[in-house]
């Protein structure tokens, strides 16, 4: 009896050390309350490859030479990757003190959570240098929790040299005008649009475009509040789709493909392969990296907004897209907050902007947009008149992944317009 | 490392070791005393702790967390019961990673390991350069699922991979093999079984080579056909490997999971995905805690459901003497 008592204080001892060490591991060090104390900022973001890359590194490099007293360590991490990971690190409730973040649901879950600061008061006196359309992801019920630095939107990428080819001179400004479009590229041999869908997201943009040009702005955000998708506007969005996908417009293989990899959607793009994408503000960049010769189609590529609808409510000058920013962990030491105003100061905006890979949020650095294609966007963005973010950031994520799955399904044709708004509203609902 | 340098001096009855090591487990089997528990606390606790903080802790975590809609954040508080398994069992994407698990495993069963069973019987004729296809077979084994996967892809990526263009030439078209939701499965499976073949056709080998070579004599001189050898003396004496591999392959494609998310993330529309694939989406993408874990316990009982009947029913002759008699000392 003895022997089995003494294992078991045995294995709870050894239980309680792993846990305490565990612990002990979690609460994470440099927390001090005094800004000029020693201090360790982790920053995890997602500009793992180059431009970015070494830019973040520089700024972080040159903030500690001014302040021997903090510390940065950066994780810079691919964006899947650092989506798994940090679900991980926040489930434990220990987020890092500085990390990515698009707003909107997923940032609001956090907040709500208590693992992501309101950070309000803080940067009360340098937010205004900020495009204020660029902030609104970032505020959830008055507060800010985030800070963008990095704004940008969705449109249609074009191939000037493959519409010359099939003898379509202007871009089209309708949705009938858009089917035309594809048909004539079609009817020239060229693949009309790259898709990638794979991953589901980049398909999501046309029905949530088509939703708001249909149903007009607010529509979307409208909907989420109300947990109901399933009007006529929602179907009919789904219904221009269907017509869309009727014409077989997309690259072969195209449900399996992916958008970055080197037979991807950017790639088919930057390839020349094909006419059209509905992408971001990135899509030049992605196009180039991923292309084989790894400069894309240059100065062959145009860019304008997606068309509207005949009998919407919405205005094709309305915008849907998102940003980048960080968003600052619960336990963060104080200077997290310094460091951050310094990354977006005007200077740093700009050698952000110089990349190319970076359109800035602080409104004196877009001066420094040298990207031909960046500044369409950018002039597109200012000259905007509502503003919608991505729907699987907008929404919980749940709603917003049933939003990517259903489209997905619309698009291979075994839903119908119909049936999709049902499964999204009962997702909805049941959050 | 240690086990090549002793076993074969026990073999050959080095007198340092051998003798005196079973005699005293012997003397100690009879008569426990208080020593012998002292040592098996010490060696047992490490492992036991491991056992308890990684496997039972785990378990016992994921199904509190399987009774509560939870997203993960905080702790969880709204009391569900067992809504999320009936949630679970009503979803026709839960319920067709069933159906894709069972499509996957008769596959496995009716192709995979008859082709590595064959492999086996060819490769232990002497043939010239066996030993190179043997390498070659086992090759695949070595890489990552995740290698594995990035590899068919790029094999099969339309219009530019070597696959699609041997496929054109041929007249046929594989560069969709990935895309349309009426292969994918099949693809999918052809990837692992390449994968996995090569391990299976070495166990068996290994069995084969096992059968001494007297009872093939035997039966060829009282007439037996090459036919009549392979399935009443061969077949019969492999027995105990068929079982194990049916038992791997079968608890494989249960938690079938780095493969398929690399090579098609389950899709398109959810034709690819397996249980593992969906407690993925929902646990990190959607945040829907609770769910994920109920996906996650459904997936350990059906485990652990198969893996116990499994051992009592079909292996319970190759298993007795190790696990059986253990019950009988009680």
């Amino acid at each position: 009896m003895s022997a089995h008592f003494s294992r078991r204080t045995l294995l709870g001892l050894v239980g309680a050390g792993a846990g305490a060490y565990l612990l002990s591991a979690c609460s994470g060090d440099g927390d001090s309350a005094d800004p000029d104390g020693p201090q360790t900022i982790d920053w995890w973001h997602i500009q793992n490859a180059e431009p970015m890359l070494p830019v973040w590194a520089a700024m972080a490099q040159e903030y500690k030479t001014a302040h021997p007293n903090v510390t940065v360590e950066i994780q810079p991490l691919e964006n899947e990757a650092f989506k798994s990971k940090l679900t991980t690190a926040t489930q434990a409730g220990s987020p890092p003190d500085l990390f990515q973040s698009w707003g909107g649901g997923v940032l609001r879950q956090q907040a709500e959570a208590g693992l992501v600061k309101d950070i309000t008061d803080d940067v009360q006196s340098w937010v205004g240098n900020l495009l204020p359309l660029s902030l609104e992801p970032y505020t959830i019920d008055g507060k800010i929790y985030g800070v963008p630095f990095d704004i940008g939107m969705v449109g249609f990428w074009y191939n000037k040299d493959l519409f010359a080819k099939a003898q379509i001179t202007e871009p089209p400004t309708t949705w009938a005008g858009l089917l035309d479009t594809v048909r004539k590229l079609k009817a020239a041999g060229i693949v009309p649009i790259a898709l990638a869908g794979k991953e589901k997201w980049p398909a999501h943009f046309y029905w949530a475009y088509l939703s708001m040009r249909i149903g007009g702005l607010g529509a979307l955000q409208q909907a989420a509040k109300d947990k109901n998708f399933d009007t006529p506007d929602f179907v009919a969005a789904g219904d221009r789709l269907k017509e869309l996908v009727d014409l077989q417009p997309f690259q072969k293989g195209f449900l399996g493909a992916e958008y970055g990899s080197p037979d991807g959607q950017a790639a088919t793009m930057g390839n020349g392969g094909a006419a059209l994408e509905l992408m971001g503000q990135w899509a030049p960049a992605v196009q180039s990296s991923s292309s084989t010769s790894k400069k894309g189609i240059g100065d062959k590529l145009g860019f304008f907004p997606f068309p509207a609808v005949d009998g919407g409510k919405g205005s094709a000058s309305e915008v849907f897209g998102g940003g980048n920013g960080f968003a600052v962990g619960k336990d963060a030491p104080a200077a997290t907050l310094d460091f951050l105003k310094a990354l977006l100061t005007a200077d740093n905006q700009r050698r952000a902007a110089k990349t190319g890979a970076v359109l800035p949020t602080v409104k004196e650095a877009t001066d420094a947009i040298a990207d031909v294609n960046n500044k369409t966007v950018a002039q597109a963005l200012a000259s905007a008149t509502g503003f919608q973010l991505y729907l699987d950031q907008a929404y919980p994520p749940a709603v917003g992944q049933q939003v990517n799955d259903s489209v997905a399904e619309l698009i291979a044709g075994n839903k119908t317009s119909a049936q999709i708004v049902k499964d999204i509203t009962s997702v909805a609902k049941s959050q | 490392m240690t086990r090549p340098s002793t076993v074969p001096d026990a073999r050959r009855g080095d007198p340092a070791t051998a003798p005196p090591g079973l005699g005293t487990a012997q003397r100690r089997g009879r008569r426990p005393r208080r020593g012998r528990r002292g040592t098996l606390a010490v060696f047992l606790t490490p492992a036991l702790a491991l056992f308890l903080l990684l496997v039972i802790a785990p378990i016992a975590v994921a199904s509190y967390a399987s009774l509560y809609k939870w997203n993960g954040f905080g702790l969880p508080e709204n009391f569900i019961g067992l809504d999320n398994y009936t949630r679970a069992f009503g979803d026709p994407t839960f319920r067709g990673d069933l159906w894709r698990a069972l499509v996957l495993v008769v596959l496995s069963l009716t192709i995979q390991l008859p082709v590595a069973l064959g492999l086996a019987m060819l490769l232990n004729q002497p043939l010239k350069g066996r030993s190179v296809y043997r390498l070659v077979f086992f090759a695949p084994y070595v890489l990552s699922e995740v290698t594995t996967a990035v590899l068919f892809n790029l094999v099969f990526s339309p219009n530019r991979g070597l696959g699609d263009t041997i496929a054109q030439w041929l007249g046929a078209d594989a560069g969709t093999i990935f895309a349309d939701p009426d292969t994918v499965l099949f693809a999918v499976f052809m990837i692992v079984s390449w994968k996995y073949f090569g391990l299976y056709m070495m166990l068996f080998l290994a069995a084969r080579q096992g059968i001494p070579r007297e009872l093939h004599e035997a039966a060829t001189t009282d007439g037996a056909g090459s036919w009549q050898a392979f399935r009443h003396v061969t077949l019969p004496l492999l027995g105990p490997t068929i079982r194990i591999s049916i038992f791997l392959s079968v608890i494989g494609t249960i938690q079938l999971f780095d493969m398929v998310w690399v090579l098609t993330g389950g899709g398109p529309i959810h034709a690819s995905e397996t249980m593992a694939v969906t407690m993925f989406q929902f646990g990190f993408r959607r945040f829907e805690v609770g769910y994920a874990s109920a996906i996650s316990i459904v997936m350990f009982l059906l485990s652990l459901v198969f893996a116990l009947i499994y051992q009592r029913v079909v292996m319970r002759r190759d298993t007795e003497g190790a696990l059986t008699n253990q019950g009988d000392h009680r």
